[in-house]
């Protein structure tokens, strides 16, 4: 097994998904078929390798620190779950 | 005037400039046509004709100023993972199926200034993480070429409203071959650019080292003229690449004498569709009738690129789509108990089966003791799958593969395995990890009359080079002309 259903459990908190018994049991199976096909990766000697992250050699792309117009309040509220006309409304975060 | 939704861009940009036919008239057959074939198709989740209209009678006051653009007047289809302002934007996806975006992708804004006309948004596996346009949670999209088939994915709406000939031409993205895949599975022309070349910002983002938006076209001087429109440097991104932006529809010159194409052996694997073969060994005798030098080069690393792929695309995913908490857009859960809980929930019941798995999985390669047996390893992986396209490309200028290992497959035929499903993209996914552009064209059919996909491939930033070869193939075969059973002439309007 390369994973187990306490890995998957563990995995599913992280994501912030909430799986129910039938889709842990099943996603435990299919993850540990696709990583079983990935291990082929460990036969490969890649000490000396580097990462390669990107392969557009960009870091720290600036521009210049001009004000500019935002998003209208009402157009940014325009999509949210919930709102109060001046706010994103979400339940109660501190007890 | 009958008879105009067959036509590619440029015959109708020619229409238009002769003014032998109005751009209001090229939309009225549009909508027409897909109103008598999307509804065996599916290829449309939400149709523009309001926008249409506007844009269409616009293009026809632009003609008569004389002021026209190659793509003013023509329609253009939209995958629904490019956000356009004030219309739905959806991916495919439950979280997003009310999500009306406050800004217009730069690609959008850059066809709209084009004068292009937008029909609509086309279906796509949730998010693009699909091989089959299957994964989409509202509909199935069907291949114009057989209805009981797979269109490919993920951007098979954009594919089969092309093939269709529901708009001459069509956005899409491609990640890990999802332009290229479906336009292969449709008979018509995709292209995947050199990672930076044309703008990511408001493509919704699923693998962002990865993904890269493109045309779907019925040619291949169409998929160079969207190109030109829609490449360059954009300050929305930073990873779009400022490098001068050359005229890919000069470059069709017709001429390969001389150019030289490899033939990646490790593309030739066991296994593989007879027919796929026979019609890419036919394709590279053509290119060689016209004068190509045809060479054997080796890409060792091939072998490795799905298992990298499918470990560094989900990390990004599973990172990018952490955005979806169900607080300031998207779907919701209904009476959370508390914040962790209306995060859980909202994302269980927005998201798909195919997106959890990717997200679970991406999570787990990320996750604390095994980032450098799964993240570090891929990426390690990666640079050697990059350094052997640039060994190759020492020799030669453009290397030639079949897009996918089979023609369409059977609706439901792989959804009950994900890894068969990953491994139809095993042809295209290499060129996503090498940021490199590839194009996939019609070499053929299947004896089930199912249309097959030449790939080529060139350097980075060198797409003239590779949109010259696929022209000089396209333009010495007949492939690209044929139509697919509901298209014919007399079916429909």
């Amino acid at each position: 097994m390369k994973i187990t259903r306490k890995e998957v459990d563990h995995a599913a908190r992280l994501a912030r998904l909430a799986l129910t018994e039938e889709e842990a049991g099943q996603t435990t199976e299919q993850l540990d078929k696709i990583l079983e096909y990935v291990a082929q990766l460990s036969e490969l000697d890649t000490k000396d390798v580097e990462p390669t992250s990107h392969v557009i050699p960009v870091s720290n792309v600036m521009r210049d620190d001009i004000a500019r117009p935002s998003l209208p309040r009402e157009e940014a509220l325009a999509n949210a779950p919930d709102a109060d006309g001046e706010f994103f409304r979400v339940p109660k975060i501190i007890e | 005037m009958s008879g105009l939704t067959h036509l590619t861009a440029h015959a109708l940009s020619d229409l238009l400039r002769k003014k032998e036919v109005k751009a209001v008239e090229i939309l009225d057959a549009a909508f027409s046509r897909i109103r008598a074939v999307d509804p065996a198709i599916r290829a449309f989740l939400t149709l523009m004709e309001e926008t249409a209209r506007k844009q269409a009678a616009s293009a026809d006051e632009r003609i008569a100023r004389g002021q026209a653009g190659p793509l003013t007047g023509i329609p253009v289809a939209l995958k629904d993972n490019l956000c356009t302002r004030g219309t739905r934007t959806t991916c495919a996806s439950r979280i997003l199926g009310n999500f009306v975006p406050p800004y217009d992708a730069t690609v959008v804004s850059a066809l709209d200034k084009a004068g292009a006309v937008f029909v609509g948004k086309t279906n796509l596996d949730e998010f693009a993480m699909g091989s089959s346009t299957e994964n989409s949670a509202f509909q199935i999209t069907r291949n114009p070429w057989d209805t009981e088939r797979i269109p490919g994915g993920s951007s098979g709406g954009s594919a089969a409203a092309v093939s269709a000939d529901m708009c001459a031409v069509a956005l899409g993205s491609d990640t890990g071959g999802s332009i290229r895949q479906p336009a292969a599975c449709c008979g018509i022309v995709g292209l995947k650019p050199t990672y930076g070349r044309v703008s990511r910002y408001g493509l919704v983002a699923f693998a962002s080292s990865l993904d890269q938006i493109g045309p779907l076209a019925k040619d291949v001087r169409d998929a160079a003229l969207i190109l030109d429109a829609i490449s360059g440097k954009d300050p929305a991104d930073s990873t779009s690449a400022d490098i001068p932006v050359p005229s890919h529809a000069a470059a069709l010159t017709g001429d390969v004498r001389g150019l030289r194409i490899g033939i990646p052996k490790e593309y030739f694997i066991s296994g593989m569709d007879p027919e796929v073969e026979k019609a890419v060994r036919d394709a590279v005798d053509v290119l060689r009738r016209l004068g190509a030098d045809i060479r054997e080069v080796s890409l060792p690393y091939t072998p490795y690129a799905v298992a990298v792929y499918y470990i560094l695309a989900t990390s990004e995913a599973s990172s990018n789509l952490a955005r979806y908490d169900g607080v300031k857009y998207a779907y919701r859960a209904g009476r959370p108990s508390d914040l962790l809980d209306m995060y859980m929930k909202s994302r269980a019941e927005g998201f798909g089966a195919e997106v959890k798995r990717r997200i679970m999985l991406g999570t787990y390669a990320l996750s604390a003791g095994y980032y450098d047996a799964y993240y570090r390893k891929g990426q390690q992986v990666r640079t050697l799958i990059k350094q052997d396209f640039d060994r190759a490309f020492e020799n030669v200028d453009v290397i030639a593969t079949p897009t996918a290992p089979t023609p369409a497959f059977k609706v439901g035929e792989k959804t009950a395995d994900p890894l068969q499903m990953y491994l139809s993209d095993i042809f295209t996914i290499s060129v996503n990890l090498a940021g490199i552009p590839g194009i996939s064209l019609p070499c053929g059919f299947s004896s089930g009359n199912l249309p097959i996909g030449l790939q080529l491939l060139s350097k980075a930033f060198d797409e003239p080079t590779l949109l010259r070869a696929a022209h000089a193939y396209e333009q010495s075969t007949e492939w690209h002309k044929a139509k697919p059973p509901c298209a014919k002439e007399g079916a429909g309007p």
